[in-house]
């Protein structure tokens, strides 16, 4: 049962990904690509969450927490240099 | 007791799942820029979240290891989220919005954010009474 389960939380985290990829590249103005590409970043770290519970490891946990840090401050840089042209001012 | 722990896992990662494509596929779809932030909210707290709680009681119940650590990643991204937000949010004010089309700003003529030194220079003038000779 857990093998489905996981199996189904695994394609829909992909796909998700992937909707988020079509929208980085599609998107019509630069705050929805910094929206789509956070996203991606949350979906990144519940595939690894996911993938490390398959494998039975702790490993990919502290490549979860490290994706999460990266995410937020990437996003905040992001959106700081489109806001201020600058990101340490 | 087996037996509730694998249905127990098996519904929060489904749960999760759901929670994730549908927050990846509102992003898609919805069509105002301030909808489609609300969207990925989902994915954040509930698909996340139920991945986050399927592992622990996974490792809990058929590893035999105790391991609450996972919550610091659903407290870290709690405490971002709503950072990140705000941010995009002040993106789309100061990209696609101006100081016309904002929504009016109570007893003052434009929000602080689209304040200019113009703006200021102006205020404190107004505020300092003229020299007396």
């Amino acid at each position: 049962m857990i093998e489905s389960a996981a199996t189904f939380a695994f394609a829909c985290f992909a796909l998700a990904m992937l909707m988020n990829l079509w929208k980085v590249v599609t998107a019509p103005d630069v705050a929805d690509r910094i929206l789509a590409l956070d996203t991606m970043f949350i979906n990144a770290i519940a595939l690894m969450v996911l993938y490390g519970m398959a494998l039975g490891t702790e490993i990919f946990f502290e490549a979860a927490m490290i994706i999460a840090m990266l995410g937020f401050v990437s996003t905040v840089a992001y959106a700081r240099f489109i806001l201020r042209g600058n990101i340490i001012e | 007791m087996e037996t509730l722990f694998e249905f127990l896992v098996a519904a929060f990662l489904v749960t999760a799942g759901i929670f994730g494509i549908v927050g990846s596929y509102g992003l898609i779809k919805l069509n105002d820029q301030m909808s489609r932030l609300h969207a990925p909210t989902k994915a954040t707290t509930l698909g996340v979240g139920g991945v986050l709680l399927a592992s622990m009681l996974h490792a809990a119940a058929f590893e035999k290891y105790f391991s609450y650590h996972e919550l610091m990643i659903t407290l870290f991204l709690f405490l971002t989220a709503p950072i990140t937000a705000n941010f995009i949010a002040k993106v789309h004010i100061h990209r696609q919005e101006t100081r016309d089309t904002m929504p009016e700003a109570g007893g003052d003529d434009h929000w602080a954010t689209h304040d200019t030194p113009e703006d200021e220079e102006r205020r404190s003038a107004e505020q300092t009474p003229p020299a007396e000779d």
